[in-house]
């Protein structure tokens, strides 16, 4: 009887695996197929002829470097700068006693319910005036502080006992040196899982980058693809190259700190 | 350490978050309220002169808008059905991981949250070829049980499925690794006690597993619902929302509206009416909860 569940279970863990595995290394596969290759019945699985054609088309005839370095670049501004904003204010809403503090913070919260979209518009327009427009700065702005960010290191650095703030002021230490010296290197995982959260929201984020890089130049990856998408239909292999070259990054860095995006999860998941 | 001195300290860290979250997040949101009354359009973006406050009219304009009702229908449909399939899904995941039979956990469990990481346009662009009717993995492997093609993503009946199926894929995984922290929170006696008094796994499952559950699954149903609310990227990718508008969300219409007819006021308008869905949907959820645990 036991041995038939075990059989059973492993046989629907398979299964749940082999589907959610069989469209991205479908995906690896036909990037490497010569052009035509992957629009015959039944498909193939796996290459006849293995070809970097449509990777090195991508860099020398198409921008994908560009996008790349694009994608890159915000991802990196948008993680530093929210982490030290969101660890500021998270550090001062935890350790602070000031009037208003819990009913700024109580704000905070229960906007976090106001979907982004309704800020979309009015943005556009202040960064419209602004000149941010197509620019990097257009990304970055909206992207510096967060609020689940602050909720997630204010709930962390609740948790560093007041007595080593207090032997660090006695010490004669100053409220910057505090928290640059002790409350930081405290916070590391809190800080490392909320930057791989933001680094690949800001990696993955689309609707928002679509409507403030207006040139091709400023495009993001996930832009960037979505427009080759659109305009070649036809060319499923190139395309597939241009999904892998969008997604490799994302996965490899999860690849390599599983563990903290894993425990990330749970902690934004144990609220109240 | 002065009084004063702490407070200003306190405002020296909370000063450029307060700052950026104020004038990026809550201005805007002000301003769209504004904005959502107004007719204000292309040439008002020239010339904020040309904005005029027309009252509720954009919102009386929603009520008669039959794509805003079709957008409306499209995504209840999205929400209705592929939010609770998702969480089942992520529940049955959940629990084949938590068994006690199995090995090879952290690999299965790696497995599936894959998906959840990667990027949904490149997820989107990958599963169009996926539901490809002629040469598509999905119909060649139905083809096996003598399934005839389906043109997934061409025919209206088909194609929000098709979208549900791709989001269910994509999103498990996130929602599976908070139930397994909830499981891995109930009190192994409890199973302990009810083993011996002879009750089976579905019993145990139903009169434990679920009511300790209860507030985990509140959490993850109102955090997918918010999130299929906002169904954007897939449509935009795969269908461009068609075909026939089958596929044409409130996200969607909402920016077609603004960003491509540059009618802001009745986009401002539209993306209230997604705020005021969301706020009802949250409280509904927590009603129905609070209720199932007094009865």
């Amino acid at each position: 009887m036991k041995a038939m569940t075990r059989i059973f279970l492993y046989l629907a863990l398979v299964i749940i695996a082999g589907v959610t595995l069989a469209p991205l290394l479908w995906m690896l596969s036909a990037s490497f197929m010569p052009r035509g290759e992957a629009s015959v019945f039944p498909p193939p699985l796996i290459p006849v002829t293995f070809t970097l054609e449509h990777y090195i088309d991508l860099f020398t005839r198409g921008n994908l470097a560009r996008y790349l370095f694009n994608s890159a670049f915000l991802s990196v501004c948008v993680t530093i700068i929210s982490l030290v904003i969101n660890s500021m204010a998270g550090y001062a809403f935890a350790k602070y006693r000031f009037p208003g503090r819990d009913s700024v913070f109580k704000l905070l919260v229960s906007s976090m319910i106001i979907p982004a979209q309704v800020t979309m518009l009015p943005l556009f327009l202040m960064l419209n005036k602004m000149g941010f427009i197509n620019t990097y700065m257009g990304v970055i702005i909206p992207g510096m502080a967060g609020i689940f960010g602050i909720f997630l290191i204010r709930q962390f650095a609740a948790s560093i006992p007041d007595s080593l703030i207090e032997a660090a002021r006695i010490d004669g230490a100053g409220d910057f040196k505090i928290y640059w010296s002790i409350i930081l290197p405290l916070c590391k995982p809190i800080l490392i899982t909320l930057g791989i959260f933001t680094f690949m929201g800001t990696w993955n984020d689309f609707l928002w980058p679509l409507i403030v890089m207006t040139d091709d130049s400023m495009y993001t990856l996930p832009v960037a693809l979505a427009n080759l998408s659109l305009e070649h239909v036809q060319d499923t292999e190139l395309m597939m190259a241009g999904s892998v070259m969008t997604v490799a990054p994302v996965l490899i860095l999860f690849a390599a700190v599983q563990k903290y995006y894993i425990s990330g999860i749970m902690a934004g998941s144990v609220k109240e | 350490m002065g009084n004063r001195s702490h407070i200003r300290a306190a405002l020296f860290f909370l000063a450029p978050a307060l700052i950026a979250i104020g004038v990026f997040f809550f201005i805007p949101v002000i301003a769209a309220f504004v904005l959502s009354f107004t007719d204000f359009d292309i040439y008002s973006l020239a010339n904020l002169e040309y904005a005029r406050f027309t009252g509720f009219k954009n919102y009386t304009r929603i009520f008669d808008d039959p794509l805003f009702w079709k957008a409306l229908k499209n995504t209840l449909y999205f929400l209705l059905i592929g939010g609770p399939l998702s969480v089942a899904v992520s529940l049955c995941a959940a629990l084949l991981l938590n068994s006690r039979l199995i090995r090879f956990k952290t690999f299965f469990r790696l497995a599936y949250f894959t998906p959840v990481v990667t990027t949904l346009v490149a997820i989107a662009v990958v599963w169009r070829f996926v539901y490809h009717p002629r040469f598509g993995l999905l119909n060649y492997m139905l083809s096996w049980f003598g399934v005839s093609p389906v043109d997934w993503l061409g025919d209206p009946n088909w194609a929000m499925p098709a979208i549900i199926l791709m989001a269910v894929w994509k999103n498990f995984g996130y929602n599976m690794i908070i139930f397994i922290a909830g499981l891995q929170n109930i009190p192994k006696e409890l199973y302990e006690a009810a083993s011996i008094d002879g009750a089976s796994w579905w019993q145990q499952f139903r009169s434990i597993t679920i009511p300790m559950l209860a507030p985990t699954t509140l959490f993850i149903s109102i955090i997918t619902m918010i999130g299929y609310f906002q169904l954007f990227a897939e449509p935009y990718v795969m269908t461009q929302g068609g075909p026939l508008n089958s596929t044409l969300s409130i996200v969607y219409y909402m920016y077609q509206m603004g960003f491509r007819w540059w009618n802001m006021g009745y986009s401002a308008a539209l993306a209230f009416v997604l705020f005021a869905l969301i706020l009802i949907g949250s409280l509904i959820q927590s009603r129905i909860q609070k209720k199932t645990k007094i009865a």
